[in-house]
């Protein structure tokens, strides 16, 4: 398997409101000096008028007006770092309820995932949830940031408390990478710098476990390559080549690859990137490849080497619903997965997920922000695999046909947790 | 094999930056009808269209380059404009804001005023007469905070508009570009890009630039805290005095509203090296249109603004 450079690491922050998500990562940008000092002066200047102090780091990332007036985090911030031992893509999501697409939308494509919770109070629902679903999105490696420890006077066994309390859901969950960390976000406090007040802590610091994380890209796979057809370019002289990601593990000259759903069987006879020839191409990289045999392949189609995939119209899936009305069995919709769009049924809803048992019980509908499992039919065939082997191939999103708007996303199958 | 090029070195941080741009880029023009690509001439956009003929190539673009010409550009940067687009044999189309003005469209803010704003009708009508459904920008989310919560496929209702608080969901790579007649999409592949990650890929891709990026001799005045070159749109005014000095510019933008900065960089590698240390941010040190308010750019996005 080829595994892309580590030097860049997707995280995602999750939580509770309030538990302090927005101002870990702003003490952690400052901290490291990402900042630029014009920055660092507006972030002064807007805590000063909204008379929350001197400088409120949450003000980092929560960059909207509505933000401001409210002290909430509403919708994503892209935020990036560099160290130098690692390039950080960091999407700080929220942690309200309400807003549970967008944390989903920032933990979708994270390698890994920055948990923040409030020592005094726990593991809340809303961090229970989004555990959930960053498990459910296979996001396998937490760092958790025990944050507030100053209000417990530092503490060891308020910490030891969350942290078997951690323990058990991440096992609950199936997570396989667990750090959790004694912080003061506010203050500083082991997030970059090792804290003198939590002497009986022995482990990294937040930037630490983030730099020696061995968290894998979230597009690699154990399951053979794919490439899902973009876009069919025309060569000077009348060939043709296919466009798309490489996923799943690396391309090469030579490769016995099946183009579906047609199941032909061919050869992977070049590859280019950006119009450059190269041998190989490894996972996340954008090609196009000559094939050695005359195919009528185009965009929505698949080439895949094996384990081959399944070319099915039929799915079980599990989906967190968006829609701002309920989901019913016999809806229609569209679905868009890798670059292919179908129409879709709602064959039948199998249940929802209860997040606090992780049961699943029956029900009529899904309610905005719930998870469940469902039975679909596409008018047109899908090239799936299981969203554990592969996030990209395993993965679809639900499209309201009249507003275009994303009303849920969908994983192939079912966490082994439900 | 052996004297076939080999993908020998390890993908690093700039390949995936640039694959996920040329995907971005591919997605949308197979999911819209009539895509376009914003182009002022400045060091993000000029990497647009770099990664755009890189998507498509052997062939042609598949989209027209559209200009928002505010009439206060350097000449430096329409001519660099010119022979970009005359090098590709693209298909440039410019919408002016002095023509939006002469029809009435909106109000002339008057001699050597900023006319930065004015650009959003110029914008949103070129793209109503046009029928676009989609426009690329060079917008990077490490820009600004109202940036940085934007999505890579950002939704424009019937009016242009930008509704920070009902983003579509985006979840994965599965950019959804459909849209109702008379909205569209404005779709940013530089969204993960840093100001460092655009240089160290201008050098690794030895492209050109405007000359005015690199350090050069020039009368500039100080307002407004920053250095401005003194031209056709910024003339001293009483108590200012004018200055020789060497300066480059870190953006490109109107020239009276662009600020220079002090610099002996003239090569790439000089200028990597001196963003690398820069204690203060790139449109912090360049931009007064940005200075008017904590949320001016959420503000100008909320009307259409780029």
């Amino acid at each position: 398997m080829e595994t892309i450079t580590k030097d860049l690491l997707r995280l995602a922050t999750i939580g509770s409101v309030d538990d302090g998500k927005s101002t870990l990562i702003g003490r952690l940008l400052v901290d490291t000096r990402q900042l630029f000092d014009d920055q660092l002066d507006a972030v002064a200047a807007a805590s000063e008028k909204r008379g929350v102090g001197d400088l409120d780091l949450s003000f980092v990332t929560d960059g909207l007006r509505a933000e401001r007036e409210q002290g909430i985090t509403i919708d994503v911030a892209y935020r990036y770092a560099a160290t130098p031992s690692r390039k950080f893509i960091i999407a700080d999501c929220p942690g309200h309820v309400q807003y549970t697409r967008n944390m989903a939308t920032g933990a979708s494509t994270a390698d890994l995932a920055l948990v923040v919770l409030d020592v005094a109070h726990g593991l809340k629902e809303q961090t229970r949830r989004h555990l959930c679903i960053a498990a459910l999105l296979g996001v396998s490696t937490l760092v958790v940031a025990v944050n507030k420890m100053d209000a417990v006077q530092w503490s060891e066994s308020a910490f030891r408390g969350v942290f078997d309390e951690v323990q058990t859901v991440a096992r609950e969950l199936d997570f396989a990478d667990v750090t959790t960390i004694p912080v003061c976000a506010l203050l500083g406090d082991n997030v970059v710098e090792s804290s003198t007040n939590t002497a009986w802590y022995e482990g990294p610091t937040v930037l630490e476990a983030l730099e020696s994380s061995q968290a894998g890209a979230w597009t690699t796979s154990r399951q053979g390559a794919r490439l899902a057809i973009q876009w069919v370019l025309r060569q000077p002289g009348g060939g043709r080549t296919y466009a798309g990601m490489v996923n799943g593990d690396v391309v090469r000259i030579g490769d016995v690859v099946t183009l579906l759903p047609a199941l032909v069987t061919t050869t992977i006879t070049s590859i280019s990137v950006g119009g450059a020839p190269v041998l190989e191409a490894g996972v996340g990289l954008s090609i196009d490849v000559a094939l050695a045999h005359e195919t009528d392949a185009g965009r929505g189609d698949l080439l895949a080497s094996s384990p081959l995939p399944t070319v099915t119209r039929d799915l079980d899936a599990t989906i967190c619903w968006f829609g701002d009305a309920p989901l019913r069995s016999g809806q229609r919709l569209r679905l868009k997965h890798t670059t292919k769009t179908t129409p879709v049924k709602i064959v039948s809803l199998n249940g929802v997920v209860d997040i606090a048992t992780l049961r699943i019980e029956p029900t009529e509908q899904f309610e905005t922000n719930e998870i469940g499992l469902v039975t679909l039919q596409t008018a047109d065939y899908l090239v799936v695999d299981d969203y554990r082997e592969n996030r990209v191939t395993g993965s679809f999103v639900l499209i309201d046909e009249v507003t275009n708007a994303t009303v849920a996303a969908g994983m192939v199958g079912r966490a082994a947790f439900l | 094999m052996t004297s076939a090029p080999l993908l020998a070195r390890a993908t690093d941080h700039l390949d995936l930056l640039e694959s996920h741009a040329i995907f971005i880029l591919r997605e949308v023009v197979a999911e819209c009808e009539r895509p376009v690509l914003l182009f002022s001439g400045g060091k993000d956009s000029a990497v647009l269209l770099h990664l755009a003929r890189k998507a498509f190539a052997p062939q042609s673009l598949p989209f027209p380059i559209l200009h928002i010409d505010t009439g206060q550009n350097f000449p430096e940067v329409l001519a660099f404009r010119d022979a970009t687009v005359a090098a590709i044999g693209g298909r440039l189309i410019v919408a002016s804001v002095q023509h939006s003005i002469d029809q009435g469209r909106v109000a002339d803010p008057g001699f050597s005023k900023s006319r930065n704003r004015l650009q959003t009708v110029t914008l949103l009508d070129a793209i109503t007469e046009h029928g676009f459904d989609a426009a690329f920008g060079g917008a990077r989310r490490d820009e600004d905070k109202a940036r940085a919560k934007e999505r890579i496929l950002s939704f424009r209702d019937g009016f242009g508009q930008w509704d920070p608080r009902q983003q579509r969901p985006e979840l994965w790579q599965l950019y959804q570009g459909k849209v109702n007649p008379g909205e569209h999409l404005r779709a940013f592949p530089l969204s993960d890009w840093t100001e460092l990650d655009i240089w160290q890929y201008i050098e690794r891709e030895h492209m050109a630039l405007p000359e005015i990026y690199f350090a050069h001799e020039r009368d500039v005045i100080f307002r407004d805290q920053m250095w401005l070159a003194v031209g056709p749109f910024v003339e001293p005014r009483p108590g200012e005095s004018v200055e020789r000095r060497v300066i480059r510019f870190r953006t490109v933008g109107d020239a009276n509203c662009t600020g220079a900065v002090d610099s002996t960089a003239s090569t790439l590698a000089q200028i990597i090296d001196e963003i690398s240390v820069a204690n203060v941010s790139e449109r912090g040190a360049t931009r007064a249109d940005d200075r008017f308010s904590e949320t001016a750019m959420e503000d100008r996005k909320r009307e259409g603004y780029f």
